[in-house]
């Protein structure tokens, strides 16, 4: 029995370096893109060790770039960190230990760390592979972004390199696997549609975060399928 | 980019993935704001590839991202990896630049 926990254990570990790894290289990607948008290799870093989460420091450092105000980046990338409530309420249960491990792990709380832990049945190994990981990805993440933003002060002009065309290609790959989900569709056509109205008119920012207001259609089509698969 | 702002980001990052952990314990959501919340990243993200596609300074522009997106786009449909498309995506554009 000890022994089997044994091998699961080093399979969880494995699992949790590879997908650090594969984290790590987005976490480049990253870094310098940090630096070209006005970043130096110290604020890179804070984000990558304090923010960390992926889709928000990019929505934040794409805003920055184009010179948008303090509430125009911060405003998009919490709405997109807000999955993390979701996500903790998940993994919350499971964290087990005292408020001060709680609060430490909860920073932890992240795509990979949830959906590692949500695919084991048994509180035990949930949490331990939650805890790997978790810091599997942070490390890497920061290794990477480190090692992006030193590459990237010494690249050049980032518009020669076609780094601006790096943003959309990488908010395209986060948005593809999410559009099976119930309503993201809709909700994606509609919130394309309301930043290109809001373009030219408002200031940097303001579009994307305006986009949110495609949940409402979203709903209604949620009910709708609903309605169709489960007719009252 | 200031550092006010960076630890404005940080703690309301941290906030957010703390109330599971910290305030609510064992609870279930209503399942309608679950759903909600689980599609809530992605009008934004179609609103970003938006922005960072056709967007200079408030206005349109068609440029090299726009070949550099659809590039990514196919490689995305694909099921390239993440570091793949985005490279590729800044190859292209870089590449379009160069000829011009």
């Amino acid at each position: 029995m000890a022994r089997m926990v044994e091998v699961t254990r080093r399979k969880m570990l494995q699992r949790a370096v590879g997908v650090g790894v594969a984290v790590g290289v987005y976490g480049v990607s990253f870094g310098v893109l940090a630096v070209a948008a006005g970043a130096s290799v110290a604020q890179a870093m804070a984000l990558s060790l304090l923010v960390f989460t992926g889709a928000s420091q990019f929505a934040f450092i794409s805003v920055v770039a184009v010179g948008g105000s303090v509430a125009a980046a911060v405003a998009p990338a919490l709405v997109l960190a807000a999955r993390n409530a979701i996500y903790g309420i998940a993994v919350g249960p499971l964290l087990g230990g005292g408020r001060l491990r709680r609060a430490l792990l909860a920073h932890l709380v992240i795509d990979e760390s949830t959906a590692m832990a949500r695919a084991r049945d048994e509180p035990d190994e949930a949490r331990f592979a939650f805890t790997a990981t978790g810091l599997s990805v942070l490390g890497f993440w920061n290794a990477g972004t480190l090692a992006g933003a030193l590459a990237g002060g010494v690249l050049g002009d980032p518009r020669s390199l076609g780094m601006d065309a790096m943003f959309p290609a990488a908010f395209l790959a986060l948005l593809a696997p999410q559009l099976r989900r119930s309503g993201a569709p809709t909700a994606a056509v509609a919130g394309a549609l309301i930043a290109a109205a809001l373009l030219t008119v408002t200031p940097a920012g303001v579009p994307v975060l305006a986009a949110v207001a495609a949940l409402v259609p979203a709903a209604a089509a949620i009910r709708r399928v609903r309605r169709e698969v489960a007719p009252a | 980019m200031t550092w006010p702002t960076i630890l404005l980001l940080a703690a309301a990052s941290y906030l957010l993935k703390a109330v599971g952990p910290l305030f609510v314990g064992a609870r279930e959501l209503p399942p309608r704001v679950g759903e909600l919340l689980d599609i809530a990243a992605v009008p934004l993200l179609a609103a970003l590839v938006l922005v960072q596609t056709v967007g200079t300074a408030g206005s349109f522009t068609i440029d090299a991202r726009v070949a550099a997106v659809g590039v990514a786009a196919i490689l995305v449909w694909r099921r390239a990896p993440f570091p793949v498309v985005v490279i590729a995506a800044a190859a292209t554009a870089a590449a379009l630049r160069a000829l011009a």
